[in-house]
């Protein structure tokens, strides 16, 4: 299982571009951290969830 | 009359501590756009002692930003970097201060912050504030980063919270609340999170963030 925002989802071997891909996220607006690092955005597509991984992805909104 | 520079770290370390104060006066915080956020980030750094901000902005004062932010109606049309510069100035006297009238990009932000040890995410444009965190966190390992996200509207002031994302990472705001949706952005609520990100700051520079 991998634990994303909190939720374990059966995506293990899954890459991250295709996760975000299955969801309602903007990508130009968001950070997602692995297991404690940043992920950076060029890597998504080579980012392989593993079992036990912990992701949290940051969406940011407008206002300043 | 201004008080002396002795006279200032003086009544700094009364009211602070001098280990802390220490710990302020020898920090270089960047800030990343001088709005509702930046403009009162500032001034609390300011107020605290912090030795030096770095200001970056490309924008000027416009009627439409004083309901919220720490400018004045007589210095509408000017760049904000150097209205902010002018008001810190009555403020802080004694603190450094340098102003980049820039946009920021990813390919500049490495030479406009290189200076800073903890740089503030304080636009208001949510895909900027994502370029600045990916571009800081990917290759500025080094540095601590406090970004906000969600203040907008007249949601409860219990709602702006501050978390830590990464040891270096730090979000402040409910998360939620997008300015388009709301349609509205009052000064306390802002204040609020650009106070959560002040106190972030001086949190690291203390050495009080335990989780």
């Amino acid at each position: 299982m991998v634990k994303i925002n909190g939720a374990k989802l059966d995506i293990a071997g899954k890459t991250l571009a295709e996760y975000l891909a299955t969801t309602n996220y903007d990508v130009k607006r968001i950070a997602v951290e692995r297991n404690g690092y940043i992920v950076p955005k060029a890597m998504y597509s080579e980012t392989v969830l593993q079992d036990g991984d912990s992701v949290e992805v940051v969406s940011f909104v407008g206002g300043g | 009359m201004i008080p002396t520079k002795k006279e200032w770290d003086e009544a700094l370390i009364k009211r602070q501590g001098e280990e802390i104060q220490k710990k302020f006066a020898g920090a270089s915080i960047a800030i990343c756009g001088l709005g509702g956020l930046g403009s009162n980030i500032a001034v609390s750094l300011a107020r605290a002692g912090i030795g030096k901000l770095l200001l970056v902005d490309f924008d000027s004062v416009d009627i439409a930003n004083l309901h919220r932010q720490q400018y004045k109606a007589n210095q509408i049309g000017k760049y904000k970097t150097e209205a902010l510069l002018e008001n810190l100035k009555e403020i802080a006297p004694y603190m450094d201060i340098e102003i980049h009238t820039a946009y920021v990009t990813e390919e500049n932000a490495a030479h406009l912050l290189q200076g800073a040890d903890i740089i503030c995410e304080a636009f208001d444009n949510a895909e900027c504030k994502a370029m600045l965190t990916n571009i800081v966190l990917e290759t500025m390992p080094d540095k601590y980063f406090v970004a906000a996200s969600g203040m907008a509207g007249m949601g409860s002031a219990n709602s702006i919270q501050t978390r830590k994302i990464t040891e270096k990472f730090f979000l402040c705001g409910d998360e939620t609340s997008d300015v388009a949706e709301a349609g509205s952005l009052v000064a306390p609520r802002v204040m609020l999170c650009a106070a959560h990100q002040a106190h972030t700051v001086l949190r690291i520079l203390a050495g009080k963030i335990e989780n």
